[in-house]
């Protein structure tokens, strides 16, 4: 970043505790409870091994337990005797031991818990890693989860609370915080020394647009493109540019990593230079070294320099690899698409180029993307033509048919059928009918059709800067830079100004347009403002909102910790949403 | 509650096992004993009173004094005090409840019984001495606890459902308890004590699919004659429960319950969610045959909006599908045709995209007659595709072919006030870009980036793609001549563009404009 934090900034507490936790209850678990010395990934086809007693450590899904059923069948017929444990993380579902016994193997097998809800994926990121979350949550409407989120919070407050302060937006945010409190109650609390003061809950359908759009800044583009999984990123050939891929941990440790991570693509480059310049002056030293000199380089700063070296050039390939993707598939076109729907510009244009976009069976996610985009951010004002919807089940497959009825469920894709367009009268009406019934509405019918009003809110919180301005994206001027200039990320731009007011009066428009749900409350035991701050985002969150909040941080002097069920991004987000899987 | 020092190295001792190996072997030792330092010093785990000894007791059978039970202990201790909660409730819009019948009393929780039935672990734990002194009655044979378990109101047998411990669900067997409990979990917000109720509900009331449960508890339920079906009960609650009946239809849905889900989302006038359910069931279908059947069936049902629509194109394209690829495979066994030799097929064109089949339509089929069912004209009049889609398929396909002949018809084939002028329903722009995509040569590329109108476009085209005579005439009838001396610097020393270039910069005759 080129301006320096604020020399107020608090330390982040240190997250890793919850690593060694997880970790040695897990070889507790193992070893001394169950005795296991090999572990296998759970899949459907049959089990090779001589062992009397398998464990199966599983998330709980229905499926999964049905696999496993279906080894001790199998096992069973063969007249193999085997002892069977399932592992459930991080806590068993009853669904999952009614399908033990609908299979009629409960009893042969039997099962514990791993209480293994955290894994810190950085010292600011926290991760449940739990994907599924998003889908079952809002989709589904399932609240399994919910339980876990409170539990996860539950730890975190023992570990680094007592918090002062909690606010949030959203029904999952709501339901977290009570399963959260009622953990709180049920336990002991004690007077520790708080290392988090504040904690901000967020609902992911509160702002899809965020997600929905490309990233632009260093980690967001490497997730978007390379997929980065708990962390670690695995570079294909074309990066290496040998015929082996290799995983890299992304995180503060990499040096360099961290230097460009927040940065706009725009300026990694320079910066990479920069660096590799660095590079050659700090080798350059050793000439006219004398032995004594050499032998201190070699033995302090050689090794470093190597380790610098080999970073260096693995990001300028990942960067030179990004780039070729990019040109490849017109990003610049694509961009300045989703600029002009974030500012509600040339429509009929950025129609066109979507549907031109279907045309070609191109990317089926990106076009998924692109008319889902177009749809939260125009919604009723303009016509999405089932036309175009169509257009998409033509080219990619009439199977979408379940993918649009579950984007059509989320709120996600409206399509306007033809000839229908919102009459004066349609909303004269829907003004009549008073907030209070409609939020109640809503509420029954939440599976009904959303609306999104992202135009308003974007004239509201300021989230698109006027785009008459010159935007230097290498000194930001605010959160916006994480989108080139062109959008302040809905999600990040609600934090920043509950913060600011602590609390949410001046926003009563902001979160009605937004279906409420909000609430800020203050604990009894009166804490000192602390300026760490978490913020737990209920069915993911992007790199490229953390990097907003590390930049949001910087300027304000606070530190943010993010706790997310997953990392997401658009891809992610869809393909949740497809209808392959269930 | 710390283990002694000579259980720690007994542990230590006699694992034959490795520990797995996440960091440094060396490491764990004292990483363990750091994190229980750490876990030990977050709070007094261990009571010092003996008021609270009950507090030692693990539920979930895992001996005390591990750390993997003092975590969760800590995450869900059950000591409920009197004191004020350090947080203040906020509403979250449930129905509103009965009071609470009852608080937890001391003694009720000593009638824990282990977690599902583990009786291994149950024992695991009794076998535990330092579990004797504070759980006196944990020791009581089977036989005593067992007839005590069913104490637990209905708001304490949803907590215990939230924690994770088990619970006995029988003795809630009026349909008003059972909806209690149901509320009380909805109230709860615990997806999971949810579904725990609905699975015992649907047991308890659907008679179709617990007829053997039914057998085994030997219920006093009156199976009506009339053939009424109890699940309908069940149904009618649901249907003033959303939340609920959210999680049944989830429950059902991941459970594969196909039959209830439809019965249940009939039930509820749901009918264009029932079809979606019931076409999907195509894709459990691999012959292409059958599952064109199957499709044809689904065209009875009551889809909602467009998606009627949306079906019947799903089968008669299969059906169309089938047709081309009996013919196709037959005329590329024969060899008759060459164009199946010289691109051979790669694939078979069954269950691919409308759009896809439209594109093989215009490699393999192109000029047939309207009349035939491969023809794209007809694929084209069949499915409604518009202009513009069918354009870009077609000229994708026959760049391909490089049939650079089928590429200039198709532009001249539009305009039909006497072929002066080529014309598109795609942006020239977008056209190139198709033809690029598809490697056409430079000689193909330059005819049509020279019909980009916008000047500027045309340009950064032409450069990219090297058409020198476009851009030079550009620059000429920009009247820039500055440009042009620039660009004299980019073509190759001694060729026709660069002496092009030199003729107009000293033809005399033009007006430059700077």
């Amino acid at each position: 970043m080129a301006h320096s934090a604020r020399r107020d900034s608090p330390e982040l507490p240190d997250l890793s505790l919850l690593k060694r936790l997880v970790r040695d209850q897990l070889i507790y678990l193992l070893e001394q409870q169950h005795e296991v010395d090999k572990l296998y990934k759970v899949e459907h086809k049959p089990i090779v091994s001589i062992s009397d007693q398998i464990c199966f450590l599983i998330r709980p899904r229905m499926q999964t337990v049905k696999w496993i059923c279906d080894v001790v069948n199998a096992d069973k017929a063969a007249g193999k005797f085997r002892r069977y444990k399932i592992i459930f993380t991080p806590q068993k579902f009853y669904a999952c031991e009614a399908v033990l016994e609908e299979q009629g193997v409960f009893g042969d097998v039997t099962t514990d818990e791993w209480a293994f809800y955290l894994l810190p994926l950085d010292e600011d990121i926290i991760s449940l890693e739990l994907p599924e979350f998003f889908r079952d949550n809002f989709l589904a409407g399932d609240q399994r989860w919910v339980r876990t989120a409170g539990s996860a919070l539950h730890l975190l407050h023992s570990l680094f609370g007592p918090f002062s302060k909690v606010y949030g937006i959203g029904r999952c945010s709501k339901m977290t915080y009570e399963s959260w409190r009622e953990q709180v109650e049920q336990g002991e609390q004690k007077a520790r020394h708080a290392e988090i003061g504040n904690v901000f809950l967020i609902d992911r359908d509160v702002d899809f647009v965020t997600p929905l759009c490309s990233q632009v800044v260093y980690e967001g583009l490497v997730d978007d493109i390379f997929r980065i999984k708990c962390g670690c990123v695995e570079f294909g050939p074309e990066v290496t540019s040998s015929d082996k891929s290799i995983k890299v941990m992304l995180n503060s440790q990499d040096k360099v990593f961290n230097e460009i991570r927040n940065e706009h693509f725009s300026n990694v480059f320079g910066f990479l230079s920069q660096k590799a310049r660095n590079l050659q002056t700090a080798y350059d030293k050793r000439r006219g070294m004398d032995i004594q000199q050499m032998k201190t380089f070699v033995s302090e700063e050689l090794k470093g320099l190597k380790q610098e070296h080999r970073l260096l050039s693995l990001h300028i390939s990942a960067s030179e690899s990004i780039m070729k993707k990019k040109t490849k598939q017109d990003f610049q076109e694509l961009l300045k698409t989703e600029h002009c729907l974030l500012e509600g510009f040339e429509i009929r244009e950025c129609i066109s180029f979507i549907e031109e976009h279907i045309n070609r069976q191109v990317s089926m996610i990106e076009s998924l993307r692109l008319l889902c985009l177009l749809s939260v951010t125009e919604n009723a004002l303009c016509v999405i033509r089932s036309v175009s919807c169509a257009g998409f089940r033509q080219s990619y497959g009439a199977d979408h048919l379940l993918t649009f009825s579950n984007l059509r469920q989320l709120g996600l894709l409206v399509e306007q059928q033809p000839g229908e367009t919102l009459t004066v009268m349609e909303s004269k009406v829907g003004k009549l009918v008073n907030d209070r019934t409609a939020v109640k509405l809503t509420d029954a019918f939440s599976s009904l059709a959303k609306k999104s009003h992202f135009r308003a809110l974007s004239k509201k919180l300021n989230l698109v800067p006027k785009s008459d301005e010159e935007y230097d994206l290498r000194v930001p001027r605010d959160m916006a830079y994480i989108f080139s200039g062109a959008y302040i990320p809905l999600s990040c731009k609600i934090i920043e100004q509950v913060l600011e007011r602590d609390g949410w009066t001046g926003l009563e428009e902001v979160t009605r347009l937004i279906n409420g749900h909000e609430f800020a409350v203050t604990g009894k035991i009166p804490g000192k403002f602390l300026r760490i701050i978490l913020v737990m985002f209920l069915g993911g969150c992007t790199f490229s909102e953390i990097s907003a909040l590390r930049f949001l941080g910087k300027e304000r002097g606070y530190k943010f910790i993010v706790v997310t069920t997953a990392i997401t991004n658009s891809s992610r987000l869809l393909e949740a949403l497809l209808d392959n899987n269930v | 509650m710390m283990k002694s020092k000579a259980d720690e190295e007994d542990y230590w001792n006699s694992s034959k096992y490795n520990a797995f190996t996440f960091d440094d072997a060396d490491d764990e030792l004292s990483a363990l004993k750091e994190t229980k330092k750490a876990v030990n010093s977050i709070g007094p785990l261990l009571a010092e009173d003996g008021e609270e000894d009950w507090e030692r007791v693990s539920w979930s059978g895992e001996p005390v004094g591990s750390i993997s039970w003092s975590v969760k202990e800590m995450a869900a201790s059950n000591q409920r005090a009197d004191r004020e909660p350090a947080f203040p409730k906020i509403s979250t819009e449930t129905p509103s409840l009965g009071k609470s019948q009852s608080g937890i009393s001391l003694s009720s929780l000593f009638k824990g019984k282990p977690k599902g039935g583990n009786l291994q672990t149950f024992n695991d734990v009794l076998g535990d001495p330092s579990l004797r002194l504070y759980t006196p009655e944990l020791r009581k044979p089977k036989s005593e606890y067992k007839d005590l378990v069913s104490d637990w109101s209905a708001e304490e047998t949803v907590q215990r459902l939230q924690q994770g411990k088990g619970v006995t669900l029988e003795k809630f067997r009026s349909l008003q308890d059972k909806l209690l409990l149901l509320d009380l979990a909805v109230a709860a917000h615990d997806g999971n004590a949810i579904t725990a109720v609905l699975i015992y509900l649907k047991r308890t009331l659907c008679k179709g699919a617990s007829l053997r449960w039914f057998c085994c508890r030997r219920l006093n339920v009156t199976f009506s004659p009339f053939g009424f079906f109890c699940s309908e009960v069940l149904f009618r609650e649901l249907e003033s429960r959303q939340t609920a009946l959210r999680h049944f239809i989830h429950y059902l849905t991941e459970n594969r319950e196909q039959r209830l889900l439809l019965e249940l989302l009939r039930a509820l006038g749901r009918t264009e969610e029932a079809a979606l359910l019931q076409y999907k069931d195509y894709k459990n279908i691999a012959d292409e045959n059958k599952r064109r059947d199957f499709l044809k069936s689904c065209l009875s049902l009551q889809f909602g909006g467009e998606d009627g629509n949306h079906v019947q194109d799903h089968y008669t394209l299969l059906e169309r599908q089938i047709i081309i690829e009996a013919a196709d495979r037959k005329a590329e066994r024969e060899g008759k045709l060459e164009v199946f030799q010289k691109f051979p097929r790669k694939a078979s064109i069954l269950n691919m995209p409308l759009i896809t089949t439209l594109y093989y339509c215009c490699f393999y089929h192109y000029n047939e007659p309207e009349g035939t069912f491969s023809s794209p004209l007809n694929v084209r009049q069949t499915f409604k595709i518009s202009e513009k889609q069918y354009f870009t398929t077609a000229l994708a396909a026959r760049a391909k072919l490089k049939n650079w002949t089928d590429v200039d018809a198709m532009f001249n084939s539009r305009n039909w006030l006497g072929f002066s002028k080529k014309k598109s329903p795609l942006s020239f722009q977008r056209v190139v870009d198709i033809l690029q995509k598809n490697s056409a040569p430079t000689r193909v590329l330059q005819e049509y980036v020279g019909l980009v109108s916008d000047a500027e476009l045309r340009i950064g085209l032409a450069q990219k793609h090297k058409c020198h005579d476009i851009v030079i005439n550009t620059y000429r009838d920009m009247k820039d001549r500055q440009q042009l001396a620039e660009y004299r610097k980019k073509v190759e020393r001694g060729s026709a563009e660069e002496r092009k270039i030199d003729e107009l910069l000293s033809n005399q005759q033009i007006r430059w404009k700077n």
